[in-house]
């Protein structure tokens, strides 16, 4: 596998002019090599892809051939997509999702980013526990703690909003915190000390010299949040579940089916609408965002 | 948590101070300006995390419905031996960790490795593998309760085309979580990324002296690239445990979909449908509290969540050690 011979080439050159006969054995099983592995691959897309297509293709169909196996649409009825607006009110919840979404990152960005850059830059005893208080934070189940929290809500009558979710982030996310701090520990030492030597303070240090080279982490930690929130279900359905008006799309979607019965059609529509702006904004962002996962991952 | 507490002393004070000459003075700077640079975090982890826990163990010896409370002592405790639900989504919810995770893990890790050995057309086959870990969790869920409905979805028909009788996936308690495993592995993306980057991390040069004596593509696996990736794929397994722990969105939709509830938010919905096949823990700490009111036992029940995860997190903060020193 680790020759340089290209071996999509292979077959072409096959027989070998000179060389041996184990020379030319070997290519030929380079050739069926790479012949398995691309089918397995092409095989394995249709398995990831299927499902995405054939949401697409029911949401599509009419009320009744939704309800049958059948593949391939009978009409083409684009006017799913605008029914689905009448059904429910969709864009109230388009609304709500977005501004959960947006202010939970930008409440998350002010906060954790100077959180995660002391963690990574500052001397300080405690330094090591405050980390691992972090993941800690981050690892353990929301679920833990979720009757006082709530109860802390109900107090201050921000239940049956989408208040509960959105301020804690003014007090920083451990997830991002976390992220943002392994990326700012590969940032060499030199560039803050060549700042300070310059008379820049910390903010300035932080603001003018880390920011600007931390832009792909920061990218990547706003957009992993923003689409959390966008996918999140169970914090709205703990906190909004009571009140329409606030629900966001997550929830709609998931009442979508129950509100009207069996229109598989519609909910398919329904569901295809919450999938694509994240499908859209990946095309857009595929960089940050598996540079961002590869960040997770570290050993 | 014995080895969080081993901080840099004071000796680690002195050292960090060599040559500015104004000692343990500059060092209480230091530690107060951190302080305030942690305190947002500070608050929103004593706010939303310390005083929650401690209150979570006061509510657990008290029966609370949002209106009165009254001590009760260890009957929520009592209770919960007995409470049979709890049980079975204790064992669902270990059957996700035992099945579910290892099977995500193994499964992203022969996706990856397939993809370090394309020639053509990595970039778009890395793509389509990644895409589906995008999809929103209800969105994607809805898609399978469908695509796996023998009455509607195309895997049935395709099946029995093949002469295989399809399951009734989530309507078949012996079914149930394997169609929710189904789900678990199409989204595998975010674990292929990881292991791909990690793949290609594995120095070249190893693989080559390891084929010139004759090593075969078995022996490389095991005895190169797994020692090299090893730290990432426990990680990943930790990670999925605790993932597993938390898992409720999935299982709520997919049995509420399936039993075709039709309440719109759930509130005449028993969940675990089919036969409870599908309640996982959170769920049933969810349903307790939140739907039944039954606080106290709710608390209860996220004690013993606490209890598990911290053991997994306890696991993997020993990993992050030696990781947290590093660059201090």
């Amino acid at each position: 596998m680790t020759t340089t011979a290209s071996p999509s080439r292979v077959p072409a050159r096959t027989p070998p002019t000179a060389g041996t006969a184990t020379a030319a054995s070997v290519r030929w099983r380079q050739a069926l090599l790479w012949i398995a592995h691309h089918s397995l691959a092409i095989a394995l897309s249709i398995m990831f892809l299927g499902p995405l297509v054939f949401i697409t293709l029911t949401a599509l169909m009419d009320d009744d051939q939704a309800l049958t196996s059948q593949l391939w649409p009978r009409t083409w009825n684009w006017d799913n997509f605008a029914e689905i607006f009448e059904k429910a009110p969709l864009l109230t919840w388009i609304g709500n999702t977005i501004m959960y979404s947006g202010l939970a990152t930008v409440f998350m960005l002010l906060s954790s980013v100077p959180v995660a850059y002391a963690l990574a830059r500052f001397r300080f005893r405690g330094r090591k526990l405050a980390f691992l208080l972090v993941i800690t934070m981050m690892m353990l189940p929301p679920q833990v703690v979720a009757v006082p929290v709530y109860l802390i809500w109900a107090r201050l009558q921000l239940t049956g909003t989408l208040w509960p979710l959105i301020i804690p982030m003014l007090l920083g996310d451990a997830f991002s915190i976390f992220l943002l701090r392994q990326f700012l520990i590969t940032i060499p030492r030199e560039y803050s000390d060549a700042a300070k030597v310059d008379g820049c303070g910390e903010v300035r240090t932080l603001v003018r010299v880390i920011l600007p080279m931390a832009r792909p982490a920061i990218a990547a930690v706003a957009l992993f949040n923003f689409f959390y929130c966008w996918n999140d279900y169970y914090g709205p359905l703990l906190y909004a579940r009571t009140d329409l008006d606030h629900w966001t799309l997550s929830l709609g979607l998931a009442a979508f089916r129950s509100v009207h019965r069996v229109q598989w059609n519609l909910t398919m529509a329904a569901t295809l609408l919450v999938i694509a702006p994240v499908i859209i904004v990946f095309f857009f962002a595929q960089r940050v965002f598996i540079e961002g996962v590869k960040l997770t991952g570290v050993k | 948590m014995a080895h969080v507490s081993d901080l840099p002393g004071p000796l680690a004070g002195r050292v960090r101070d060599r040559g500015s000459g104004r000692g343990r003075g500059r060092g209480r700077r230091d530690d107060l300006r951190a302080l305030l640079w942690l305190s947002p975090w500070i608050v929103g982890f004593a706010v939303f995390f310390l005083y929650p826990l401690l209150a979570t163990v006061y509510f657990s010896f008290q029966r609370y419905d949002m209106f009165t409370l009254e001590p009760v002592g260890l009957l929520n405790y009592r209770y919960f031996m007995e409470d049979e639900a709890a049980w079975r989504a204790i064992r669902n919810t270990l059957w996700l960790v035992v099945i579910m995770v290892p099977l995500r893990v193994l499964f992203g890790l022969g996706v990856a490795q397939l993809v370090t050995r394309l020639k053509a057309g990595v970039g778009v086959f890395r793509t389509i593998f990644y895409l589906p870990s995008l999809v929103p969790v209800v969105a994607g869920t809805l898609g399978f309760v469908y695509l796996l409905n023998p009455g509607t979805g195309p895997v049935q028909a395709i099946l029995s085309a093949v002469g295989i009788p399809s399951p009734d996936w989530f309507g078949d308690p012996a079914w149930s979580k394997w169609g929710l495993t189904m789900l678990a592995l199409w989204s595998v993306g975010d674990l292929m990324v990881i292991f791909l980057a990690a793949l290609l991390d594995v120095p070249k040069q190893l693989y080559e002296a390891a084929a010139i004596d004759g090593a075969g593509a078995w022996q490389r696996f095991y005895r190169i690239t797994l020692p090299v990736i090893r730290p990432v794929v426990m990680f990943a397994a930790v990670t999925g445990v605790i993932q597993a722990l938390q898992y409720f969105t999935q299982a709520m939709i997919a049995a509420r979909v399936a039993s075709g509830s039709t309440d719109s938010a759930g509130s005449v919905f028993t969940p675990g449908y089919p036969d409870q096949s599908t309640l996982t823990f959170p769920e049933w700490l969810y349903h307790q509290g939140f739907r039944d009111f039954a606080m106290g036992y709710a608390c209860v029940l996220a004690l013993v969540l606490f209890a598990v995860s911290m053991m997994f997190t306890l696991v993997l903060l020993r990993q992050f050690r030696g990781f947290a020193e590093e660059e201090a």
